[in-house]
C-alpha cells in the first residue's frame, strides 16, 4: 500500500513521534475513517495515533469488524431472550461462534459467515477463503469441525458474467472443503437478477465438543505466552475487511483492488489436527482464529477479553514477505493463522506438537495485567492503546431510518390486483406450467453443485442434500447427533422485511422439524445494501425485529451470526436477504426421516391448510415474471406444534417419509419426493380445493407456510391421524404412492417419472457445465 | 489382526478407514508418516485425502515418507497392503502398482456412488466376494483417470489383474474403466474409490431396500481379516 | 540468484485434459489458429553460491527420481540459470 512504502525510508512512526508531531496529515479517509472517529481516537490516545495504531483503529472500526451500523438492532437477539431459552446455551453471542449443549456432555458450535465482495471480485479465492474462515471460527471454540454448508446467490442465469462467478465460487468451496476432508451436508443456491454485481456467498460450520474442551478467546492471565502459528504472514487482503467490505461497488466495477486472500485448504487441515491435539494436551488457555483485520483484531479482542493486556514484538511475525511494513503486518488478512495464548510451564509441550505436524510458530509476546496492547517493532515502540477502545468500544451509529417511498405502490401491486392469469381450466396448461416451474434454475436439481461436494467423509453424515436438512451423528456409541437447515426468501422480505425475516426462520425450523430433529437454536447471516441507505436501514431494523421476535415465541436463542453490508451497486441494493439457520438436536440418528418416499402403496398426506398466498413466489416469478404484494402469513405457534408432532411422529416410527412445503409450495415438495428414490405417486387437488377454499394454481403453487407431505405405511395410519387429530394438525390424506413410473396429478397431468427427473437435472449443466 | 492405517499430513479418511477395520472385526493401528517402524501391523490400509495438498503430483511427496519405506519393504515381501483414492495414487508413486492416475477428464472433483464390477477375487481384499460381483462404492475425486500405455494395458487385461471396473458410467475418464488392480502376487490393491465410506448401515449409499444402507465396502475388510487367517 | 530450472511435461502420447480444456477455450475465445495445448510444470531449484556439474547432475536424477513421474512426464529440459 503505497501510503505506508513512505515509512520504510523514513524509520516507524512510533508512539514518541506520535506525540511530538501532533499535526501530521494523517491518510484516515483513505483507510475508511470518519472525521468525528479519527478525532475520538485523538480523544482515547491523548495525541495523534502511529501511523501502525491507526491502520488497527480503522480496520477494527470499519462496518464489517465494528458492527456499528447494525449493534443497535443486533441487541436484540441478546435481550429477547428469557431464561428457559438459555438454558441450554454455553457461549452465547459476541463470541467466535454460539455453543449448545446437546446432551450426553457433548457440545456444538455453529455459525454462517459471508464472504460476499470478494467473491465477486475472485469467486474462487473468495468462495475458498470464506470457508476457511468460518471453519477457524468453529476450530478455535475448542471443537473439531464436522461438517459445512453454504448458501449461494448469483445473479441471472442470462447474464454471461453469472457463469464466471457460479463456477469459481462452487470450485472454490469445492476446493477447500474436500481438502479440509468437511462433509458439505445442504445449503441453497439462487438465481436473481437482483443479486448480479453482489452475489452472495455465505458458508457455515458446524463442529462438536465435550464440554469440558470449550476454549475462549481470552487472554486473562499475566505472564502467558502470546504466539501466532500457522501460515506465514503475507500481504494477502491488505485493508481488505475496512476497503472492501465498507464500500458498495460504483457500477463500472470495484473502486479498490487489494490484494485478494489466496487460501491453501492443506495448511488449515493440517492447522486444525495440531490444534486439537493442543487441545488435548491443555496446553492451550486462550485461543483466537485470525481472520477480518488479523493481527489486530486478535491480539486486542484476546487482550480486551480478558481485561488484560499485551506486550508484543511484532518483528518477530513469521513473514512470507520480508518488505512487508508494520502496518502491513497488522492488516493483513493472511489465511490459515491462530493465536494461541499459552501457560509459559506448557511451552515446551506445545512446541513439540506442532513440530510434530511441521506448523510454523512464533511467540510474540505476553500478557499483562495493565489493560493496554503495547506493540513494538524491535526497540521502538508503534502501538500503545486501550485494547477495549479498539475491539469492543469502536463507534455505535443509529444511522438515519426511512420507510422506503416504493413500499406502498409494491404492496398493493399484488397478484390479485395485476390479474395475474391462472391456468385453472386447462389441465394441461397447469400441467405446462408445473414443468416449466419445476425445470427453472432455481426450482431445479442442484446436483450439478453438489456432486462436487464430498459429503461421505467422517462416515457420520445420516442427511445430506437433497434432503431438508443436514444431519450428522455426534456420538457414536449413542447415536446422538444434530441437524441444520439454512433458508432465506429475498423476495418475501423485500415484500416485508419483518414477515420475510419469520418466514425464513419457519422454514428452517420446519425444515429441521421434519427430519426428526427438535429445533434448538439459530444463527444468522443479515446480507443487506448499505447502511447508508436509509431505506435500507429500514430493512434491516424490521428483518432484525422479526427475527428476534420469532426466536422469543418459538423459544429458541439466535447464538451468533454475521452482518454483511454494502452489497449494492451504484444506487441497486440487493433485496433484504437475512439468511436464517436453525440448529436441531435428534437423541439418535437412526430416527431419522428421508424426504422421499421408497415404498409403492403409502398414503400421501399433507398437513396444514392452504391459503390463496401467491404473492413472490415462485409461479408468480417463473410464470408471470412478477414481484408484488404481501408475503405469505406465518403462524409460529402453528409451525411449533407441527414440529412437535414430526417429533412424536417419528419417535413413534410413523412416518416413512417428510418433506416441507417452501418455494413453488405442493408442486415442487411432490415431484421432489417422487425423484428422491424414483418412486411415483397419485394425487388428487379436489379435497384441498374444497377444504381450503382455493383454486388449482393455489393447490400447486401457493406457498402458505406451515405444511409438510408425508408418507405413512398403510398400518400406521389410524395411529398416525389419531396423532394428527390430537394435536390440532389439519390433515389431508391427498394420494398414494405407485410404482407406475409416473406422477399423476388427477384432472392435471400425468408425467412420467423418468423423463421429468432427466429434465428436472439438466438444467444446471446446461448452463453451467 | 492388527491393521495399520496411515496419516499422511492432508490425509482425510484414516478415521474412516479405522473404523471399518474395527466394524469387520480387526484391530486398527494408527501409523504415522514419521515412523520407520509398522508396529508389527498384519496388513496396511492408506487411506484417502489429499497428502501434502496434493503438491507436486497427488502422492507423489507422500511415496517418499520414511514409513513408506517400510511399506514398500514389507508389501515386497508379501504383506497385504490396500490404497483407497489417494492411498491408490501413493502406491503408483511407489511403484507397488503399475500406471498413472491423472486429472477427471471433465475437470470437476465428484462425488458420487459407483457401480462397479469386481473382475478379481484372488487378492487379500476381495476374496470374500464373488467374482464379477456388482458392488456400489462411493467414489469421490478429482485426479481420477487412470491410464497406462497401450502395451501396459494389454499387459494388464491379459494377465487378468484388473480388479474393479466402472459400471454404467466412468466418472473421470480411466482407460478402459478401469477402477481399480493388483499386483501380480495379490498382495497389494488399489482403487479410486472408497470402501470404507459403505460399511456401516445409515450411513453408505443409499439402496432400494433403505436410504444409506449400502454396506458393500465392509467385504473389503473382511477378506483381508480372512487372507491373514487363512495364511 | 543461481538456480537450475526443470522443466516437467506430460508425456507426448498420453491424455492432457488440462491441456485440452484449455485449448477448448482458445478455440471458443476465436484463437482458431492454436490447434493444442499442453502443460507441463517449471520447477525452480534455488542454490546460494555458484552451480557446479555436481550440482547439474544432482538435479538431473533429483528430476527423474522425484519432481517427475516417469509413467506419465518426461524431463524436457535440465538446464543452469544465472
Amino acid at each position: 500500500m503505497a501510503l505506508f512504502k513512505k515509512k520504510i525510508a523514513s524509520g516507524v512512526d512510533t508512539t514518541a513521534n506520535a506525540a511530538e508531531t501532533p499535526d501530521k496529515e494523517q491518510p484516515w479517509k483513505e483507510l475508511g475513517l470518519k472525521e468525528d472517529e479519527y478525532a475520538r481516537i485523538r480523544e482515547i490516545l491523548g495525541r495523534r495515533p502511529t501511523s501502525a495504531e491507526l491502520a488497527m483503529y480503522s480496520v477494527m472500526w470499519s462496518e464489517h469488524c465494528s458492527y456499528k451500523s447494525s449493534k443497535i438492532y443486533l441487541r436484540q437477539f441478546g435481550e429477547k431472550v428469557t431464561d428457559e431459552m438459555k438454558k441450554h446455551l454455553m457461549v452465547g453471542m459476541g463470541e467466535n461462534a454460539g455453543v449448545v449443549d446437546i446432551g450426553e456432555g457433548w457440545a456444538v458450535t455453529f455459525k454462517v459467515e459471508s464472504h460476499n465482495h470478494p467473491s465477486y471480485i475472485e469467486p474462487f479465492q473468495g468462495a475458498a477463503t470464506g470457508v476457511g474462515g468460518i471453519v477457524r471460527d468453529i476450530l478455535t471454540m475448542g471443537a473439531r469441525p464436522i461438517a459445512i454448508m453454504d448458501q449461494l446467490r448469483f445473479g441471472a442465469v442470462e447474464n454471461p458474467d453469472t457463469a464466471r462467478v457460479v463456477n469459481g465460487v462452487v470450485s472454490g468451496i469445492s476446493f477447500y472443503g474436500n481438502c479440509l476432508g468437511l462433509p458439505n451436508i445442504g445449503g441453497e443456491t439462487v438465481f436473481d437478477r437482483v443479486y448480479q454485481g453482489n452475489p452472495l456467498v455465505n458458508a457455515l460450520s458446524i463442529g462438536a465438543l465435550r464440554h469440558e474442551d470449550l476454549k475462549l478467546a481470552i487472554a486473562s492471565n499475566p505472564g502467558d505466552l502470546v504466539i501466532l502459528f500457522g501460515a506465514r504472514t503475507g500481504a494477502d487482503g491488505i485493508g481488505g475487511v475496512s476497503v472492501l467490505a465498507s464500500e458498495t461497488f460504483d457500477s463500472t466495477g470495484p473502486s479498490r483492488r487489494p490484494a485478494v486472500q489466496v487460501g491453501d485448504p492443506f495448511a488449515e487441515k493440517v492447522l486444525i489436527e495440531c490444534c486439537l491435539e493442543l487441545y488435548k494436551a491443555n496446553v492451550v488457555a486462550g485461543i483466537q482464529d485470525l481472520g477480518g483485520a488479523g493481527l489486530s483484531c486478535a491480539t486486542s479482542e484476546l487482550a480486551s477479553n480478558g481485561n488484560a493486556g499485551m506486550r508484543v514484538q511484532l518483528q518477530k511475525v513469521l513473514k512470507r514477505d520480508e518488505s512487508l511494513t508494520p502496518e502491513e503486518i497488522l492488516m493483513s488478512e493472511s489465511q490459515e493463522r491462530m493465536m494461541a495464548i499459552v501457560p509459559k510451564k506448557d511451552r515446551k509441550k506445545f512446541e513439540a506438537i506442532v513440530n510434530k505436524w511441521e506448523v510454523e510458530f512464533s511467540i510474540l509476546g505476553e500478557v499483562i495485567s495493565e489493560p493496554r496492547l503495547f506493540i513494538n517493532w524491535g526497540d521502538e515502540e508503534i502501538v500503545n492503546v486501550p485494547p477495549r477502545t479498539v475491539a469492543h468500544d469502536g463507534p455505535v451509529y443509529e444511522r438515519p431510518v426511512a420507510y422506503p417511498s416504493y413500499q406502498d405502490a409494491l404492496n398493493a401491486d399484488s397478484v390479485h390486483a395485476r390479474g395475474l392469469y391462472r391456468a385453472n381450466d386447462s389441465g394441461s396448461d397447469l400441467g405446462a406450467q408445473l414443468w416449466q416451474i419445476v425445470t427453472s434454475p432455481n426450482q431445479a436439481s442442484k446436483s450439478w453443485i453438489t456432486d462436487q461436494y464430498d459429503h461421505y467423509v467422517g462416515g457420520n453424515t445420516a442427511l445430506a442434500m437433497p434432503d431438508d436438512s443436514g444431519m450428522v451423528r455426534v456420538s457414536e456409541t449413542s447415536g446422538l447427533g444434530v441437524s441444520i437447515a439454512t433458508d432465506a426468501n429475498g423476495r418475501f422480505c423485500q415484500l416485508d422485511p419483518y414477515q420475510g425475516a419469520r418466514l425464513a426462520l419457519a422454514e428452517a425450523y420446519r425444515n429441521v422439524a421434519v427430519g426428526g430433529a427438535k429445533p434448538m437454536a439459530v444463527t444468522n447471516c443479515l446480507n443487506f445494501g448499505s447502511p447508508e441507505n436509509p431505506e435500507v436501514m429500514w430493512q434491516f431494523k424490521q428483518a432484525t425485529a422479526g427475527l428476534a421476535d420469532g426466536c422469543l415465541e418459538l423459544g429458541i436463542p439466535v447464538t451468533g451470526g454475521n452482518v454483511s453490508f454494502y452489497n449494492q451497486t451504484g444506487d441497486i441494493a440487493i433485496h433484504p436477504t437475512p439468511v436464517v439457520g436453525v440448529l436441531g438436536v435428534i437423541d439418535d440418528v437412526a430416527r431419522r426421516i428421508p424426504s422421499g418416499w421408497q415404498d409403492a402403496g403409502n398414503n400421501i398426506y399433507l398437513l396444514g391448510v392452504t391459503r390463496d398466498e401467491l404473492d413472490g413466489s415462485v409461479w408468480a416469478d417463473v410464470i408471470h415474471d412478477h414481484l408484488g404484494g404481501r408475503p405469505p402469513v406465518v403462524d409460529l405457534a402453528h409451525e411449533a406444534a407441527l414440529a412437535d408432532l414430526m417429533h412424536g411422529a417419528s419417535l413413534q416410527g410413523l412416518i416413512e417419509s417428510a418433506h416441507d412445503l417452501s418455494e413453488a409450495g405442493l408442486a415442487q415438495a411432490l415431484v421432489e419426493s417422487c425423484f428422491r428414490f424414483n418412486m411415483g405417486a397419485r394425487i388428487w387437488l379436489d379435497e384441498i380445493c374444497e377444504r381450503d377454499n382455493v383454486d388449482r394454481t393455489c393447490a400447486l403453487f401457493s406457498e402458505s407456510t406451515g405444511r409438510v407431505l408425508v408418507s405413512v405405511g398403510r398400518e400406521d395410519d389410524v395411529k398416525f391421524a389419531g396423532l394428527c387429530e390430537a394435536r390440532g394438525i389439519p390433515v389431508l390424506r391427498i394420494g398414494v404412492t405407485d410404482d407406475s413410473g409416473e406422477i399423476e396429478i388427477q384432472d392435471v397431468s400425468t408425467f412420467d417419472l423418468a423423463e421429468m427427473r432427466t429434465a428436472f437435472k439438466a438444467t444446471l449443466p446446461a448452463l453451467f457445465g | 489382526m492388527k491393521i495399520g492405517v496411515v496419516t499422511f499430513p492432508g490425509t482425510l479418511d484414516d478415521r474412516d478407514a479405522a473404523r471399518a477395520i474395527r466394524l469387520a472385526g480387526g484391530e486398527a493401528v494408527s501409523l504415522w508418516h514419521a515412523d520407520n517402524k509398522l508396529q508389527k501391523v498384519d496388513a496396511v490400509v492408506l487411506p484417502g485425502g489429499f497428502s501434502y495438498g496434493d503438491y507436486l503430483r497427488c502422492g507423489a511427496i507422500a511415496a517418499q515418507a520414511p514409513v513408506m519405506k517400510e511399506v514398500i519393504k514389507k508389501a515386497n515381501q508379501g504383506l497385504p497392503v490396500l490404497g483407497i483414492c489417494n492411498g491408490f495414487q501413493v502406491l503408483v508413486e511407489s511403484h507397488l502398482l503399475p500406471g498413472g492416475l491423472i486429472r477427471n477428464e471433465h475437470q470437476h472433483f465428484i462425488c458420487r456412488d459407483q457401480k462397479l464390477r469386481v473382475e478379481n477375487v484372488d487378492t487379500a481384499w476381495t476374496n470374500q466376494f464373488t467374482l464379477n460381483q456388482e458392488i456400489t462404492i462411493p467414489l469421490k475425486n478429482g485426479e481420477g483417470g487412470y491410464i497406462a500405455t497401450q502395451e501396459e494395458l494389454a499387459r494388464l487385461e491379459g494377465e487378468g489383474l484388473i480388479t474393479f471396473r466402472y459400471l454404467d458410467l466412468n466418472p473421470n475418464g480411466s482407460m478402459n474403466d478401469i477402477a481399480g488392480l493388483r499386483n501380480e502376487r495379490g498382495n497389494v490393491v488399489g482403487l479410486m474409490p472408497h470402501p470404507e465410506h459403505a460399511v456401516e448401515p445409515g450411513f453408505g449409499p443409499d439402496t432400494d431396500v433403505a436410504m444409506r444402507s449400502g454396506v458393500d465396502g465392509l467385504l473389503f475388510f473382511k477378506s483381508v481379516l480372512n487372507a491373514l487367517v487363512s495364511a | 540468484m543461481p538456480k537450475i530450472i526443470v522443466e516437467v511435461m506430460p508425456k507426448a502420447d498420453l491424455l492432457d485434459p488440462q491441456g485440452k480444456a484449455v485449448a477448448s477455450a482458445l478455440q471458443r475465445g476465436g484463437n482458431k489458429d492454436v490447434t493444442g495445448v499442453r502443460i507441463g510444470k517449471r520447477i525452480e531449484l534455488h542454490f546460494d553460491r555458484p552451480i557446479t556439474d555436481t550440482d547439474l547432475a544432482n538435479a538431473r536424477k533429483i528430476a527423474d527420481e522425484f519432481l517427475s513421474n516417469a509413467v506419465i512426464e518426461d524431463v524436457v529440459n535440465v538446464t543452469v540459470e544465472n
